[in-house]
C-alpha cells in the first residue's frame, strides 16, 4: 500500500532528475537567505549555479550537529519568524542544544512523510494509534500525531511514562497499533507480566519503533511477546523528525528513504570522502523541500549501510540499515541523545563542582540506566562536611540533568583522584 | 570552647574505611571517639583524634577528601537524663541539632556528649549559663 503511489515508486532515473532540480533550487535559496550557507559556500568557492548534476553535490561543505549550535537559536533558519508555525528544539543548556522550525509548509511535509510511513506499515484509518513518544520539543510525539491524524486514522495521544497506566489504555481502548521506543516496549511487557496481563490477547497487530539502536534479538522479543509485527522508523530533529525512513511490511527488512524529500550520501567519517552505495559509513542528509531551515549536506553521526537492491514492495526508494554505531561520542538514553559535552556544561554550572566525572550507562531491566560518577572536590567537602549539604549536591545534579537534558541520572558521588580523566563514559549495554 | 571534628568523605565501597583507619594508625594516631554517617551512595567518617592537624594531614596526603567540622563537647554524668538535660536546654533556645555521638570517659562517671549545632557559638553560650561542662578541645584531644 502507497499513501502517494507516484512519488514513492517513481523510476530511479526520474527521482535523480527531481532531486537535482530541487537541490539546485533549495541552494539558490539557501545562499541568499541564510548567512551560514553563504559564508560557507564563499569560502568553498561554490556557487548556487555550480551544481549542474548530482556528481557536484560532494563539492559542498558537510554540516554539522556543531554548526547547528554555534547558530543558536535561530541563525540556520531561511524564513522569517513571521512565517514559523513550530519550534521544536534538542535538549541541552544555551549554545549546545539546536532549534528546529517549520513553516506551515514544513508541518505538511512532515504530516505527509509520516503518512508515508504509516502507510508502508500496513495501517489505515481503521487503526487505532497509540502514541506512546513522548509529546513536547522533541519531534517524535507530535510527528507521529499529525501523520496518523493525516490518514485519518483515531489516535490515542498518550505520551511517554506511566506504564501501568499505558497497559490500562492498551488493554481497554484496544488500539491495533503501539509507537514508542523499543525499550519502552519490551518495559511495558515485563510491568504486563508483573500485572498477571497477557499482551497477546490485545489488539494491537503493528508496532512502529524508532528514537534508539534496537538488536535482531530486541525485535524478535518484542513481536513474540506482543504478538505483533515490530518496524524500524527512522528520522533525525535537524532535518524534520521521524519520517526520513520506514522499513515497509512487505520486506520488513531495511527502511525506505524518502528520496524525492531526502539526498543521503554515506561517507568515510574520518575522511568525509564518499563511499559507494552499500559500503558502510556515517550517513550524510540533504533536504530537498524543508522551507524552514534547508540543511545541505547534514552529518547524522549515525553508522549505517544503503541497500539499493529493489524491494518487493514495489518502492523504488533506497533502503537504509538499522544504525546502529555512532561516529561521534553521542548517547542515545531511552531515546534521548546526549553528548557529555552537554553533561559536563551542567556540571561546571553547579558551584564549587570540578566537572571530573564518568558517564556509565547499563540496562536496568528493559530500560536505559544513566549513573554518573562525579568526584566530591575539595571546595564542597570543605565547605560542608555534612551528608546534608552533599545531598543537596546529588539532588541538584539530578534535577539540572531533568530540566536540561530530560534524562535522570543517578548520581554517585566519588572521593577525589579516582576517575580516570580518559575515560568519560562506559556504555555496558550490549547490542 | 569548639572542638574540631575531621570529616572524611566515604565512598561506599569494600575496604574504603578500613583504609581510613590504616592511614591513621600509621601516622600513630589515637581516635578518642568516632561516628560514620551513610547513605546508598556514600558514608562520613566522623573523627575526634588526639593531633587534628596531623590527622588532617596525612588523610589529605593518602587520597583521602577531609574536612574540619566544629563541634561541640558536654560533659554530662553518665545515667538515666544525662543527654536529655542538654537537649532540653538547647532546643528551647532554638538551636538545632544536626548529628550527635558519644563516649564515656575513662572514669566511667561520666560521658562526654559530641554535638554538631546549626549554631555552635549560640549553643556554648547557651550551656554555659545553664551551667554545663563545655569541654574545650585541647582538654579532649587529650583525654
Amino acid at each position: 500500500m502507497f499513501y502517494n503511489e507516484e512519488f514513492e515508486t517513481l523510476p530511479r532515473e526520474a527521482l535523480k532528475a527531481l532531486q537535482l532540480k530541487r537541490l539546485q533550487q533549495v541552494m539558490q535559496r539557501v545562499y541568499h537567505t541564510v548567512g551560514f550557507y553563504k559564508k560557507s559556500f564563499d569560502a568553498a568557492q561554490i556557487k548556487p549555479s555550480d551544481i549542474k548534476s548530482m556528481n557536484d553535490l560532494k563539492k559542498l561543505p558537510f554540516i554539522t550537529r556543531k554548526d547547528m549550535s554555534d547558530n543558536y537559536p535561530y541563525g540556520m533558519f531561511s524564513v522569517p519568524m513571521g512565517s514559523i508555525v513550530r519550534l521544536h528544539a534538542s535538549s541541552g543548556t544555551t549554545g549546545r542544544s539546536a532549534v528546529f522550525g517549520y513553516t506551515r509548509h514544513d508541518i505538511e511535509t512532515w504530516s505527509d512523510l509520516v503518512a508515508r510511513c504509516l502507510v508502508a506499515a500496513g495501517i489505515t484509518k481503521n487503526d487505532i494509534i497509540h502514541n506512546a513518544f513522548s509529546y513536547g520539543l522533541f519531534t517524535g510525539g507530535l510527528g507521529l500525531h499529525y501523520g496518523a491524524e493525516k490518514i485519518d486514522a483515531s489516535v490515542i495521544p498518550i505520551s511517554g511514562g506511566n506504564a501501568k497506566r499505558q497497559l490500562m489504555i492498551l488493554r481497554d481502548f484496544g488500539p491495533t497499533v503501539i509507537c514508542c521506543t523499543p525499550s519502552y516496549a519490551l518495559h511495558l511487557a515485563q510491568e504486563a507480566k508483573t500485572m498477571g496481563m497477557d499482551l497477546k490477547s490485545f489488539k494491537l497487530r503493528v508496532g512502529i519503533f524508532g528514537a534508539e539502536p534496537w538488536s535482531k534479538a530486541m525485535r524478535e522479543e518484542i513481536e513474540k511477546t506482543f504478538s505483533i509485527t515490530a518496524l524500524d522508523i527512522y528520522g533525525l530533529s535537524e532535518v524534520i523528525g521521524p519520517g526520513i525512513a520506514i522499513e515497509c511490511i512487505e520486506a520488513h527488512n531495511g527502511m525506505h528513504i524518502f528520496e524525492d524529500h531526502f539526498i543521503v550520501e554515506t561517507i568515510n567519517p574520518q575522511t568525509g570522502e564518499v563511499l559507494p552505495e552499500g559500503q558502510e559509513g556515517e550517513l550524510v542528509f540533504t533536504s530537498l523541500s524543508r522551507e524552514a531551515i534547508p540543511l545541505i549536506r547534514y552529518r547524522s553521526g549515525d553508522i549505517s549501510r544503503l541497500i539499493t537492491e529493489p524491494c518487493r514492495c514495489g518502492r523504488t526508494h533506497i533502503k537504509m540499515e538499522r544504525a546502529l554505531k555512532r561516529s561521534d561520542d553521542m548517547l542515545i538514553i531511552s531515546g534521548v541523545n546526549i553528548f557529555p559535552a552537554q553533561i559536563e556544561a551542567i556540571l561546571v554550572e553547579i558551584e564549587g563542582l570540578e566537572p571530573r566525572y564518568q558517564i556509565i550507562v547499563d540496562k536496568a531491566g528493559a530500560l536505559d540506566a544513566l549513573e554518573l560518577q562525579v568526584e566530591v572536590s575539595d571546595k564542597i567537602f570543605s565547605d560542608s562536611g555534612s551528608v546534608k549539604e552533599l545531598q543537596k549536591i546529588e539532588q541538584r545534579i539530578v534535577k539540572d540533568m531533568q530540566d536540561y537534558l530530560g534524562v535522570e541520572p543517578r548520581v554517585k558521588l566519588v572521593g577525589p583522584n579516582t576517575l580516570k580523566a580518559g575515560d568519560k563514559v562506559i556504555d555496558k549495554r550490549r547490542m | 570552647m569548639k572542638v574540631e571534628q575531621i570529616s572524611v568523605f566515604l565512598e561506599n565501597k569494600p575496604g574504603t574505611l578500613q583504609q581510613a583507619t590504616r592511614v591513621l594508625m600509621d601516622a600513630n594516631i589515637n581516635i578518642r571517639t568516632l561516628s560514620v554517617a551513610e547513605t546508598a551512595d556514600f558514608g562520613i567518617l566522623r573523627l575526634i583524634v588526639n593531633d587534628v592537624e596531623k590527622a588532617n594531614t596525612v588523610l589529605k596526603e593518602n587520597g583521602f577528601q577531609v574536612s574540619k567540622t566544629p563541634v561541640v563537647a558536654v560533659e554530662v554524668p553518665d545515667k538515666p537524663g544525662g543527654l536529655h538535660s542538654v537537649m532540653e536546654a538547647v532546643s528551647r533556645e532554638g538551636v538545632n541539632v544536626e548529628y550527635v555521638y558519644a563516649f564515656v570517659e575513662k572514669s566511667g562517671e561520666n560521658a562526654v556528649i559530641i554535638f554538631r549545632f546549626d549554631n555552635p557559638e549560640k549553643a556554648i553560650e547557651i550551656l554555659t549559663k545553664k551551667n554545663f561542662t563545655v569541654v574545650p578541645g585541647k582538654k579532649l584531644y587529650e583525654f
